[in-house]
């Protein structure tokens, strides 16, 4: 009895194993991923799902996965980074043919990259950077130049106040320390405005990217410093939880207080329409389509350039009434 | 003099003080109370409100690390409330309705009951290890949340919703009146009837209180399902303060810092004696810190090294050991050769 029950169990495992070898439509190998098939697979860690352009951003590179006829093997580092090297070795073990991440944090990844290298697979870096020097361990960075949406922002704010020469007081809501998105649209924005000496950053501290951690700390500001005229958030999330805090105040966001944010989600879009948010730079997540455009690319052996933007725009009020409706995140 | 310092509760009161204190300087109006929209408006009343969700978790802790046990799943069944109460009202054919919103925070709690249940069973009946058994229930109820949600921070816009965590009853924020009557309640059950002593027992020792003639088991459980109750109408306040329930930074870590208010409230981690004060003390004191951070300016990147220093401060002055050597140091410097 168990030796049928063996023998079963036996057959029913090759015959699995046989359709999954065989299950490709013409692919001749059948011993599994990375021999060189026509079927590619990527492993894919994600940063988390900490937001809504998060969300979007998963759901884009899992639907062009899909219809790219890419087999994608999807890991969730929640927001750590042990987690995420951790997801990085295990692809390595698998033999994948190339790896995307969404590093938590810029800095640390030499080690495992490395790894990837020595173990001859391609790495692409979608929407943060690493600050590696040695930039042979990663073919390409697909996303969005977070200094330039910062510089968009600050160059939106010299324009609106543009030929006034009162001090313009603004107060700054940055990302999680550390993170490349905090950093570096903290820097373009600096940038910008250090032209003019009326723009003053007289408060700059952290919201980790939530709302509730927006609001709390725009309630502190808003006591502390009675006359802000100008609220910069890292993204839109913590400039909705901000919006809360200012009408709590007694102040009308959009008017007593002018708000920029990044991202332009559905919510943060939907308060720009409202007149409560004055201006929004775009930060887009669908970007799985180009990846795996790379992907391929990178898998047949062709020249990729070694940084390839995202698509994106600006919204000011009335774009953001015409663009909502259509808005996917 | 010396009775109000060596009383349990001096130092931290008096580090609380310190911080509130050293706003003034970066904040000259950081005590003043104003009036603003018929209900009160400042600093202050900022730091009891945003204090309210860690009051109610570290109160929740309390009790459990009386029992001589530790609930680590507070973050996540406060995560699963939020989302619970959010998804159903979400539902609310009219989100104004206020037996809608009534029936979506019954279900959070009734939901919450059940998962101080399961904790409770699994340390008292099971007899795992309080630590590993509410593991289980902090890793898989943030997944649960986020399962629910399907990753995604749920909006509503529900007034009667909004009342929970944003608020004012008779010019005082209904979060922090909600939070005072649990307190008022929980003291109650636990100095005014022989439940705090029986708890205290427990901690104390599960053996010689059950030859006693207690019924640890049943006590314990009830701990679980008291912590877990707290938990969930945190987790209501804090996504009705942002009318969102956000699934991943709901209570994220929140039970490291209800675990640091009640020791920093004088309750020690192995279990017995308990002060449901010292806890909510200690709750208040941490939120104070943040504010402050916020206030004086404190770059981002330091901000945790900012609060570490505090705490350890904290912590020294607590200490009579350490008092007594400094204490000592100081006397014989100032003693004439």
């Amino acid at each position: 009895m168990r030796r049928k029950w063996f023998a079963a169990l036996l057959a029913g495992a090759l015959v699995t194993a046989g359709v999954t070898g065989c299950g490709g439509d013409d692919a001749g190998s059948g011993s599994g991923s990375g021999s060189g098939g026509d079927k590619i697979t990527m492993g894919f860690s994600q940063v988390g799902a900490e937001s809504g352009w998060r969300t979007a951003n998963t759901k884009s590179i899992q639907e062009s996965a899909a219809s790219a006829g890419i087999t994608l093997k999807f890991s969730d580092a929640q927001g750590k980074q042990e987690n995420q090297i951790k997801a990085i070795r295990s692809f390595i073990a698998q033999r994948v043919d190339v790896i995307a991440f969404s590093p938590v944090v810029e800095s640390g990844w030499d080690t495992v990259l490395k790894e990837a290298k020595d173990a001859n697979i391609p790495v692409i870096l979608t929407d943060r950077a690493v600050d590696s020097q040695d930039t042979s361990l990663y073919k390409t960075f697909i996303g969005s130049d977070f200094v330039l949406e910062g510089k968009k922002a600050g160059e939106w704010l010299v324009k609106e106040y543009q030929g006034k020469n009162d001090p313009v007081n603004i107060v700054e809501l940055q990302g999680t320390p550390g993170a490349a998105p905090a950093n570096d649209r903290k820097a373009g924005f600096a940038d910008v405005i250090k032209a003019d000496p009326k723009f003053k950053v007289i408060a700059s501290q952290t919201g980790q990217f939530t709302r509730t951690d927006g609001k709390e700390v725009m309630e502190a500001f808003l006591k502390t410093y009675p006359d802000i005229d100008v609220l910069y958030a890292h993204n839109d999330d913590m400039g909705l939880g901000a919006i809360e805090a200012i009408e709590a105040a007694g102040k009308k966001p959009g008017k007593d207080i002018k708000i920029i944010t990044v991202d332009a989600v559905k919510d943060g879009m939907t308060a720009l329409s409202q007149g409560k948010i004055n201006y929004i730079v775009e930060c887009s997540p669908l970007l799985g389509p180009q990846l795996m455009d790379l992907a391929k690319k990178v898998k047949a052996g062709e020249q990729i350039p070694n940084r390839v933007l995202t698509e994106e725009t600006t919204f000011d009020q009335e774009q953001a009434k015409a663009a909502l409706p259509s808005r996917k995140y | 003099m010396t009775a109000l310092t060596r009383h349990r509760l001096f130092w931290p009161a008096a580090v609380l003080v310190v911080l509130l204190v050293s706003n003034v300087f970066f904040a000259p109006r950081f005590f003043s109370i104003t009036v603003h929209d018929g209900h009160l408006y400042g600093s202050l009343i900022d730091v009891l409100r945003s204090s309210t969700p860690l009051v109610l978790v570290a109160l929740g802790m309390t009790v459990v690390i009386a029992t001589g046990g530790i609930d680590l799943s507070v973050g996540s069944v406060m995560a699963i409330a939020g989302a619970v109460a959010c998804l159903m009202i979400g539902d609310l054919p009219n989100q104004d309705s206020v037996g809608g919103v009534l029936l979506a925070v019954a279900a959070a709690i009734g939901l919450a009951v059940v998962l101080g249940l399961w904790n409770g069973v699994l340390v008292s009946v099971i007899g795992i290890q309080p630590i590993i058994a509410t593991l289980i229930l902090m890793v898989a109820g943030r997944g649960i949340a986020q399962l629910l949600t399907s990753g995604q921070i749920i909006n509503v816009s529900s007034p009667p919703f909004r009342v929970i965590g944003a608020g004012y009853f008779l010019a005082l924020p209904v979060s922090v009146l909600i939070v005072a009557a649990v307190v008022a309640i929980a003291v109650v059950l636990t100095r005014r009837s022989a439940l705090g002593v029986l708890v205290e027992a427990v901690g104390a020792s599960p053996t010689a209180s059950r030859l006693a003639g207690i019924r640890a088991r049943g006590l314990t459980i009830m701990a679980y399902v008291f912590a877990a109750v707290c938990a969930a109408v945190a987790g209501l306040i804090f996504s009705s303060n942002v009318a969102s329930a956000d699934s991943n930074a709901a209570g994220n870590l929140i039970e490291l810092d209800a675990i640091l208010a009640v020791v920093i409230g004088g309750t020690a981690l192995t279990g017995g004696r308990f002060s449901l004060a010292g806890s909510v003390l200690g709750a208040v004191l941490i939120s104070a810190l943040d504010i402050t951070t916020y206030t004086i300016g404190i770059p981002a990147e330091t901000t945790l090294l900012f609060k570490a220093v505090v705490v350890v401060v904290l912590c020294l002055s607590q200490s009579a050991a350490f008092r007594a050597v400094v204490l000592r140091r100081r006397r014989t410097a100032g003693a004439p050769a």
